[in-house]
């Protein structure tokens, strides 16, 4: 009987304990999520605003008080973007370049970063120290010669300007790769080795299904990294059907300046795409970015 | 064949690609700047050797001051701000509820095109009809700035907006940072009666160290690099007041076709940029404290 009626006097003693404590924490993180959603809003509201504004008529741009959302929708805003410049034009560029440098970089990197990291060739260490340097050398530095050997190539203002140099050439992507092949137990290529396969089978059957997810990391990473390029195409391509993304949105803001309405549903329709495979693929994105440390 | 010249060659088989590239396309390149920066040439004609002439005239051209005081201003204006801010985010978001939510909505701008974001804040900060300046009107009733064309704010206006750009990749990098501290810390540090506050400077703190380091290094370099928002929001102006290092390279090659004094200013980029990245190397022995 005692029992019975002493537990829950205890039981209500823990309660009120754990209860007083546990209220203030309730406040003082209210008060952090009040805080970050605010923060948040200031994060996404130039988005919203830019969306907003694209869909509104010239005349409702400068209504005071502003309102956020177009009334009417003037939706005609995306096809006068669209005709007023070839962004479909300039989409399919980007895609099929970035693409292909994607492609380029996942074989010629991970080539390169299984030979540093498996492979015992003379001049290995110091080859690969070279490589490691260049991680160093901003793009902006090389970028004249970079020019002058392209117009000597005949490559200027054609895709093969951006596509090739990037996809033969990635310090950051063969570093990252060769962490992950030495990670990998020399046991499994060697019993591969004598069980007759050559170099190749063993680093496209065995050692590439190993580092999918760095692989993953860096095509998400050149694929950023090469669709956002701005400065390279804006100095290698001059003529607008060769376009990027990033370079026609300049070139547009350039011919419409004060047209808002036209800027903002051009900006949309340049970011949205890509804003759309962020919110899907975000988890992959921020983990293969955090990863690497690298931007794109 | 024996196995040591069989590995050679599927070493370079292996290597090749890259190796073209690296030449190529980056490590020749690079020699070039160097040797472009000794000669006068408009990339046509005939090239003379001129010795360090391009780097003299570079110090003492006036342009070439603007862009490298404007630089070292914007990265004074961006950097610790971001550093702080970010941080702050990181140490926010790394105990709460909806952490993924949340880190969705900061890392938006990183993921975005510097051009379109360039695009947004021009109407976010139009002096006239910008939203800016227009809820500081109605709110406050202040008469706001003219951001992009005053020669005073224009930098720090790209500044603003080089950080709400940057805060979410700081922001990830610190809390891969924060999660990589062992909980055991704050709970041996909690026994011993440790504040909130004291686990921040005492444990937090010195733990992040590293990324600190890694972090700050990243935006200072970043920070010499700007071209794009310049480029788009102002086009280095007005009167040059935003006209960047980059910015100075990119029009003597490309607009005045003067190769050697345009690669001339890449040196002295490349340099500086060098000194950061091996004070990084040089400071994390020193300096930083590592867990283990």
């Amino acid at each position: 009987m005692n029992t019975v009626k002493t537990e829950p006097v205890q039981a209500l003693q823990k309660r009120t304990q754990h209860r007083a404590p546990h209220l203030k924490l309730d406040i003082s993180k209210l008060v952090l999520h009040l805080v970050l959603i605010i923060v948040s809003t200031i994060m996404i509201a130039p988005f919203l605003w830019m969306v907003f504004s694209g869909l509104k008529d010239i005349s409702q741009i400068f209504i005071v008080p502003p309102t956020l959302f177009p009334h009417p929708w003037y939706w005609e805003n995306i096809h006068r973007s669209l005709t007023a410049m070839p962004f479909d034009k300039a989409y399919f560029n980007s895609a099929y370049i970035s693409v292909s440098i994607v492609i380029g970089q996942l074989l010629t990197c991970s080539m390169a970063a299984y030979a540093f990291a498996k492979i015992n060739f003379p001049m290995r260490n110091l080859l690969f120290i070279v490589f490691l340097s260049m991680l160093m050398v901003p793009e902006q530095v090389t970028i004249v010669p970079l020019y002058i050997i392209l117009k000597n190539l005949g490559w200027l203002d054609t895709h093969l300007s951006l596509i090739v140099p990037d996809s033969l050439f990635s310090a950051f992507g063969v570093f990252l790769l060769r962490q992950f092949f030495l990670g990998i137990p020399r046991d499994l290529s060697e019993s591969a080795y004598v069980d007759g396969a050559n170099m190749w089978t063993i680093y496209w059957r065995i050692m590439i299904p190993l580092v999918k997810p760095a692989l993953a990391a860096l095509a998400i990473i050149a694929f950023l990294g090469t669709w956002n390029n701005f400065f390279r195409p804006v100095i290698f391509l001059s003529t607008t059907d060769n376009y990027t993304v990033p370079l026609m949105l300049s070139t547009f803001k350039g011919l419409y300046v004060t047209d808002w309405t036209l800027m903002m549903s051009g900006s949309t329709i340049a970011v949205l795409p890509v804003l759309l495979v962020y919110l899907l693929l975000q988890r992959y994105i921020i983990e293969g970015i955090t990863m690497t440390g690298i931007k794109g | 064949m024996n196995p040591k010249r069989s590995n050679a060659i599927w070493g370079f088989v292996f290597i090749a690609p890259q190796l073209i590239g690296l030449l190529a396309f980056s490590l020749i390149p690079l020699i070039a700047a160097f040797v472009l920066s000794t000669l006068d040439w408009d990339g046509f004609g005939a090239a003379a050797f001129i010795g360090i002439d391009n780097f003299t005239y570079a110090f003492k051209n006036p342009d070439f001051q603007k862009a490298m005081t404007n630089t070292l201003y914007f990265s004074v204006l961006t950097v610790p701000m971001g550093i702080f801010l970010s941080l702050l985010t990181a140490v926010a978001l790394n105990n709460v509820r909806m952490r993924v939510v949340y880190r969705l909505f900061f890392f938006m701008p990183v993921v975005t095109s510097s051009v379109a974001v360039a695009i947004v804040w021009m109407w976010l900060l139009n002096g006239d009809f910008g939203i800016i300046n227009v809820l500081l009107k109605l709110t406050f009733g202040i008469q706001g700035p003219q951001w992009l064309t005053d020669l005073h704010l224009v930098l720090p206006s790209l500044a603003i907006v080089s950080i709400w750009k940057g805060i979410g990749f700081n922001m990830v990098l610190f809390l891969a940072g924060l999660q990589g501290i062992s909980k055991d810390y704050y709970e041996a540090s909690m026994i011993d009666g440790a504040t909130k506050n004291q686990q921040f400077w005492r444990i937090t703190l010195p733990l992040l160290s590293p990324t600190t380091l890694f972090v700050t290094i990243i935006a200072v370099i970043d920070s010499f690099k700007v071209f794009d928002t310049a480029f788009v929001m102002t086009s280095g102006g007005p009167a040059k007041a935003s006209y960047t290092m980059v910015y100075h390279l990119y029009e003597l090659a490309f607009k005045n076709f003067q190769f050697g004094k345009s690669s001339a200013a890449a040196v002295v980029l490349f340099v500086i940029i060098l000194f950061f990245t091996l004070l990084q190397t040089h400071l994390s022995r020193k300096w930083v404290h590592y867990a283990d």
